[in-house]
């Protein structure tokens, strides 16, 4: 069954006892790598996300680009984000990259986030919501550096990339890892993917004259298990907005110190909160139907 | 729907959690079972119909290839074995699936009569009953032994046969025996544009 | 494609023109990106457009499309102006040193020396090699030129590969010739000169060709700035710097070339610059179609076109009085210098044809009936693809089948297709999904009296798609891979084979109670199948794999092998001409054989690391996975780079051999001198092609699309490809810039569809939710012109709607001095499919826009490069 190795709980948010295992079982820190300068915006990692985790139909309209969408939804959590930059010289770089939860190490939603369980990070830096716990607060919303949690106004809980800790779990690659046609995308240790990026860059620096080419791995948040090659590293902005320092929210740092000594105390407001989101929010409904196609 | 942190965590040991958009309303319990919604499905190697990568698929149905089980298609992945694409798959290729169980498939034979303006269902039989009439009265009509010439042409022209691209080579054998024993000049294919 | 996908990571050096690998191949494009990652190649990618391709690319170069012989053609000059030429191959396996008769002329007037102003057809028999022996230094008065020649593309990796094409008429050389005058030959004894300097060989016939596309000539016609251009050039032909002949550089091409009115020419110009610079037969090198389509390599491999039969065996034609006439006009004969050696691999033609009646016909085909050769239609026209909508217009084809083909949406002139589809009999379309062909009666503007008056009845056969039955396509890389059956076809959906061979079976059985014209091939037409109705598709690989008739044995004596009657043979070298053995196509011989059907294996091995993998499924001809690859070796035998050995010559075996399956006589000792390139008689390489097998010219040059914004600069009195015939019908309209025709437009796919299928697919619709048009910035901004808003593009047949794309990566361009502006429409919006059905599109199409005309040899009608006017819609 699953592998306990790739799947070792780390943290739980607003839990007050024990990780169970923790300590007993080898860390492994999984990795992402997107190499940008491979990347041919051919979505599809888009697809094989959709396709593995049965998402909903998405309603798109043309924007004038070839992004699918402005940016990630609840039922969209892997996107392209194109950006056409004119270089001082006139001519055009057609940057694309990836979008998606940076699974970083330390987690603004998990901080943020006041339900018991409904996010957990794994020791290999999965981060993870439950939908089962999610009390529909949108504290991580607002935790994240990289608006990546989307709110779902139907189910009133949050989604966003799991990054297949269901395939994860069994000992596969993510789905976008596996369908990416020239392999811009990777999968391994942090490790591992920490020296492809560094010798990927170095070789775009040598041989390719990308002066500032580098790897994205910000330290403000402690790193990412997500990580990126780009062009030019001095400039992540330019890739759709990529904070170069991003931060988690001050009021959720401070939190954290300032209740852990009561976080026992604040995992019954999660229990009330989920009381309280029953009570005026209901049962969930099942989702609509999809519109019916005729021939 | 009711469970205590308990079992959740024995859950996400056991299984993961959080599984997917679909997975939002799922015990952990059902979450176990459902850890990797292919674990059962029977695997057939195929070749992806797009473009000229060929790139070798895996399409996972539903059920083992018992008798009383009528195989659907749950999910379609690159084969990793395949030396070209090595698992990947565009964003054609990924959404496989949905070209193999798509609600816009044809279902029936169908005819579309002079002068109308619907289709209207026709049972196989009758479909190549007809076909085959119209086959052999436009070729009667229209075959030439002998050109201007007199020389020996034994050729068709008043008919037209069309393939497209993701015909395989042994049906496109196929037409080359058949067409062309009708005498069938007109021969085309995807492959020309 | 003359190497493969894999072996893209082999090269140092990319040229990507005329095809867009990252969104049409996303999959292959891992091989260039590999050769980027591991070799540090450098990879150029010269297109109308910044594509996806052009955005990992080292260098983009901007071009207008349909101009790329005027590149490649500079590419040639500045190759041959700077001696970055592989001077030992080019001697040895290209013709550059043959010496072309007295009286051919070059086009410096836009002409080649034979054209019929009337026919508009060219007398090609001046284009032919000079009869004689070794004019090395006889040149009289020869000019001093630099040491270096040529080039030829070969026949079976071009989009069309339309065959031998070795002696004067192709499919339609019969026309005119009346069987009475014999076509001129090629001689056997070819006059040459190895110094290059006589001033009709060929080598300084090409220098002189392409003096005149010089780097100012590149920018007038191009629109490419000449330092641009110069930058490029100096990067690809970089690769022979100093005469080094390690290095390699790869071309690598789609439909962006074939899709021209003078398609195949520059498929040709590639193919020359390869062969000057010693590309051809390299791992990592090569001329490579990237085929757009899952099985159309497949498709031409068995002659789903018009001209020609499964091999590559060109159609009888009317001068064809019997077998042995037909044997006659398509065998070569040899035709090379004297002392030089060569193969000729098509002088077994005789034993291929034999082979493929035998298997059309069975026990009915005799020695005494012509191996029934006369129940073959005998062609003298053509009928190609824009050939059938026109006639069909024209009222001359009263039924038409489509399996799989939308005819409707491919156009050319869509409206045209639309509307010779209202005046047939009877259409059968056999799809997956409700098509435009199918409905074409419901395309917008038939009004509901009109609808009436359509009588053409439609039967549409609900196919199997492919994961629902077997058989084998051809990938690009000519690799044969069988797909096994996933599940059944859904609701009362059929497999197409049991479709179509019931249909026959049926029209048999008429014949066979009611007779009627001509019914013996109808008759005789050989079903030796378990199933006849139904015929299983291994039943089928394996007949067109062939079989031995009788007891044979190996043509070979050394290996004293022996097959029995009935058992599959291994290769084609087994093929007879009296009857005894049976084969579909002679090229994929050795697929299916006794041993089992190679078409499956599935060996993952690949011993070399050059990407060959010669245990996985089965590559035409023979499992070679890198064509001509005794060009990888120089003349003694040894690899060019010995870092990437493909094959060497084995001097204590006596024979070729080493990591691919030598594409080549394999006891063919080096000194023998036998060229490289087998299925030429001359046994090499053609930067000059000689008589009829191609018709506008031994050289490629270039000319405007048919509509273009500029006089042709290089002869303003010869704009288009002379020999191109415009079609006639009230439809057939083309556009000039006087008439306000000034913009110049391109039509292509995206990566996130794929032609007229994935519309039906929400995962892609989502991607890319509705049709749009490209514009450049600075043109929208002249126009007041904002990204999404409505456009209406018009060409002469018709107009297109769609929203704009306001992009910069689309710049204004230069041609000729004048400001010109491209734009570009993806072609996979109909009046069918999800986003048409919800009303979110204006249920036009793009191919509505495009013209009726088509390339001289390929036929492939001009998609791309034509011209329209843009307005706010």
């Amino acid at each position: 069954m699953s592998d306990r190795k790739t799947l070792q709980i780390k943290q739980i948010s607003a839990h007050p006892g024990p990780i169970p295992g923790l300590g007993v079982q080898r860390d492994l820190e999984v990795c992402k790598l997107v190499d940008t300068t491979t990347c041919i915006g051919c979505k599809a990692c888009e697809v094989a996300c959709v396709e593995w985790n049965d998402m909903p139909f998405a309603e798109t309209t043309f924007d004038n680009t070839y992004q699918t969408m402005p940016e990630t939804r609840w039922n969209f959590w892997n996107l392209i984000k194109f950006n056409e930059h004119q270089r001082e010289d006139g001519t055009i770089q057609w940057l694309m990259r990836k979008d998606q939860c940076m699974h970083c190490a330390d987690p603004g939603c998990l901080r943020a986030c006041p339900a018991d369980g409904a996010i957990v990070q794994y020791a290999n830096g999965i981060v993870d919501f439950n939908q089962e716990n999610c009390i529909g607060c949108e504290f991580c919303v607002s935790g994240c550096p990289y608006n990546i949690p989307k709110f779902n106004k139907e189910t009133k809980k949050v989604y966003k990339c799991t990054l297949c800790s269901d395939r994860v779990g069994q000992g596969l690659e993510p789905a976008c890892i596996k369908a990416c046609p020239t392999g811009c995308l990777k999968f391994g240790s942090k490790e591992d993917m920490k020296m492809i990026a560094e010798s990927r860059a170095a070789q775009l620096r040598e041989h390719f004259g990308y002066e500032n080419a580098g790897v994205y791995d910000p330290q403000s948040i402690g790193g990412t298990h997500v990580i990126y090659v780009l062009h030019d590293a001095t400039q992540p902005e330019l890739y759709g907005g990529l904070p170069k320092n991003p931060q988690i929210p001050w009021s959720y740092t401070v939190w954290k110190w300032l209740f852990k000594p009561v976080l026992g105390a604040f995992s019954m407001l999660g229990l009330v909160g989920v009381l309280l989101h029953y009570v005026t929010v209901g049962p969930r409904r099942p989702q609509p139907e999809p519109p019916k196609k005729e021939d | 729907m009711e469970f205590s942190r308990r079992t959740f965590i024995k859950g996400t040991l056991v299984g993961g959690v959080g599984l997917s958009a679909l997975g939002f309303d799922l015990a952990p319990v059902y979450a176990q079972t459902q850890s990797l919604k292919i674990s059962r499905a029977t695997e057939t190697r195929s070749t992806c119909p797009y473009c000229s990568v060929s790139c070798g698929v895996i399409i996972y149905t539903l059920g083992d290839k018992a008798k009383n089980a009528i195989p659907q298609v749950v999910h379609v992945e690159g084969d990793p074995d395949h030396p070209i694409n090595r698992g990947t798959l565009c964003p054609k290729g990924s959404s496989l699936q949905q070209d193999i169980l798509n609600d816009r498939r044809l279902l029936k034979p169908q005819v579309r009569r002079p002068g109308s303006d619907h289709w209207q269902d026709i049972s196989w039989e009758d479909a190549y009953n007809e076909i085959a009439q119209r086959v052999k009265k436009t070729r009667d009509d229209t075959f030439l032994e002998r050109d201007s010439q007199g020389r020996t042409v034994n050729r068709c022209e008043g008919m037209a046969f069309t393939g497209g691209c993701t015909d395989t080579n042994e049906f496109n054998y196929l037409v080359v025996k058949t067409m062309r024993s009708l005498g069938v000049c007109y021969l085309e294919n995807q492959a020309r544009v | 494609m003359t190497n493969g996908w894999i072996d893209i990571k082999n090269t140092d050096m990319m040229l990507i023109m005329g095809g867009n690998p990252a969104e049409n191949h996303p999959c292959g494009f891992k091989w260039p990106i590999e050769a980027k990652l591991h070799r540090n190649a450098k990879m150029i990618v010269v297109d109308p457009r910044l594509t996806r391709t052009a955005a990992t690319a080292d260098l983009f170069l901007q071009i207008r499309a349909g101009t790329d012989i005027a590149f490649l053609g500079g590419l040639i000059n500045y190759a041959i102006q700077n001696s970055r030429l592989a001077h030992d191959y080019l001697l040895n396996y290209t013709n550059a040193a043959f010496i072309i008769k007295e009286g051919f002329k070059l086009p410096d007037d836009g002409l080649y020396s034979g054209f019929d102003p009337a026919t508009k057809v060219y007398d090609k028999s001046s284009w032919n090699y000079e009869e004689g022996g070794d004019m090395t230094g006889k040149a009289a008065a020869a000019t001093a030129l630099t040491g270096a020649a040529p080039a030829q593309h070969q026949p079976h990796t071009s989009d069309t590969a339309s065959g031998q094409g070795h002696q004067a008429g192709g499919p339609m050389g019969a026309k005119g010739t009346g069987g009475a005058v014999p076509p001129p030959m090629l001689p056997p004894k070819v006059a040459y000169d190895l110094s290059l300097q006589h001033p009709r060989c060929v080598f300084q016939l090409l220098k002189k060709q392409y003096e005149r596309y010089t780097p100012e000539m590149v920018e007038r016609i191009t629109g490419i700035p000449k330092d641009q251009f110069l930058k490029a050039a100096d990067l690809y032909t970089s690769v022979r710097k100093d005469g080094d002949m390690k290095k390699v550089s790869t071309i690598i091409y789609a439909v962006g070339w074939t899709q021209h009115s003078f398609g195949t020419q520059i498929i040709r110009t590639a193919a020359m610059l390869q062969l000057l610079l010693g590309n051809v037969g390299r791992a990592g090198g090569g001329v490579n179609a990237l085929r757009g389509h899952s099985n159309i390599q497949g498709a031409t491999d068995m002659a789903g076109v018009f001209d020609i039969l499964p091999g590559y065996l060109k159609m009888p034609n009317p001068t064809d009085t019997d077998f042995a006439a037909y044997l006659k006009r398509i065998t070569p004969t040899a035709a090379k210098p004297d002392p030089w050696d060569s193969f000729n691999y098509w002088s077994n033609t005789p034993k291929f044809a034999t082979s493929f009646l035998k298997a059309m016909y069975g026990p009915a085909a005799t020695k005494d009936n012509d191996w029934a050769f006369n129940y073959l239609p005998k062609i003298d026209r053509n009928y190609s693809w824009v050939n059938i909508w026109n006639d069909m217009y024209e009222g001359k084809i009263k039924g038409i089948f489509a399996f799989g083909m939308n005819g409707v949406m491919i156009g050319p002139d869509s409206q045209k297709n639309i509307d010779a589809l209202k005046k047939a009999d009877w259409l059968v379309v056999c799809e997956i999904y409700p098509d435009e062909t199918s409905e074409f009666w419901r395309a917008p503007g038939i009004t509901p009296e009109e609808l009436k008056k359509i009588n053409t009845t439609v039967y549409r056969l609900p196919g199997a798609g492919f994961a629902e039955k077997d058989g084998t396509f051809v990938n690009s890389a000519r690799w044969l891979q069988w797909k096994n059956v996933a599940l059944p076809p859904p609701g009362l959906a059929k497999v197409d084979q049991e479709i179509l061979a019931t249909i026959f079976l049926k029209v048999r059985e008429l014949y066979r109670k009611e007779g009627g014209k001509f019914p013996d091939p109808i008759l005789n037409a050989w079903f030796p199948y378990t199933d006849p109705k139904n015929p299983s598709l291994a039943e089928l690989a394996k007949e067109i794999n062939g079989k031995a008739l009788a007891d044979l044995t190996d043509p070979n004596p050394k290996t004293g092998l022996t097959l029995k009657a009935g058992q599959q043979l291994p290769g084609f070298a087994w093929l007879k001409d009296d009857g005894t053995t049976l084969a579909g196509n002679w090229l994929y011989c050795g697929s299916w054989t006794e041993a089992g059907a190679m078409i499956q294996r599935r060996g993952t091995d690949d011993p070399s690391g050059l990407g060959i993998y010669p245990n996985w499924a089965w590559s035409w001809p023979m499992n070679r996975r890198v064509m001509y690859n005794r060009a990888s070796c120089d003349p003694s035998g040894k690899p060019w780079d010995p870092e990437r050995r493909q094959i060497w010559w084995d001097e204590s075996k006596q024979s070729w051999g080493g990591n691919d399956i030598p594409d080549f006589k394999a006891d063919s000792a080096p000194k023998d001198h036998m060229g490289p390139f087998i299925m030429n008689p001359e046994g090499v390489g053609r930067l000059f092609v000689p008589l009829g097998a191609m018709a506008d010219g031994p050289f490629p040059e270039y000319y405007e699309p048919i509509e273009s914004p500029i006089a042709n600069p290089l002869h303003p009195n010869q704009t288009n490809n002379p020999v191109v015939k415009k079609y006639k019908t009230d439809m057939d309209k083309y556009g000039t810039p006087d008439q306000g025709y000034n913009v110049v437009c391109t039509t292509y796919r995206l990566t996130e569809h794929y032609h007229y299928w994935t519309k039906n697919n929400p995962m892609n619709v989502e991607l890319v939710p509705e049709p749009f048009i490209e514009v450049p910035f600075e043109l929208a901004d002249r126009m007041g012109l904002r990204g999404g808003e409505k456009v209406k593009v018009t060409s002469a047949r018709s107009h297109y709607i769609a929203k704009a794309m306001v992009t910069r990566r689309i710049k204004p361009m230069k041609i000729d001095g004048k400001e010109t502006f491209q734009i570009g429409i993806p072609i996979h919006w109909g009046f069918r499919g999800i986003a048409e059905d919800a009303d979110k599109t204006a249920k036009t199409l793009a191919n509505q826009l495009t013209p009726t005309v088509i390339d001289p040899n390929a036929f492939t009608p001009e998609f791309k490069g034509f011209l329209v006017k843009i307005e706010k819609a």
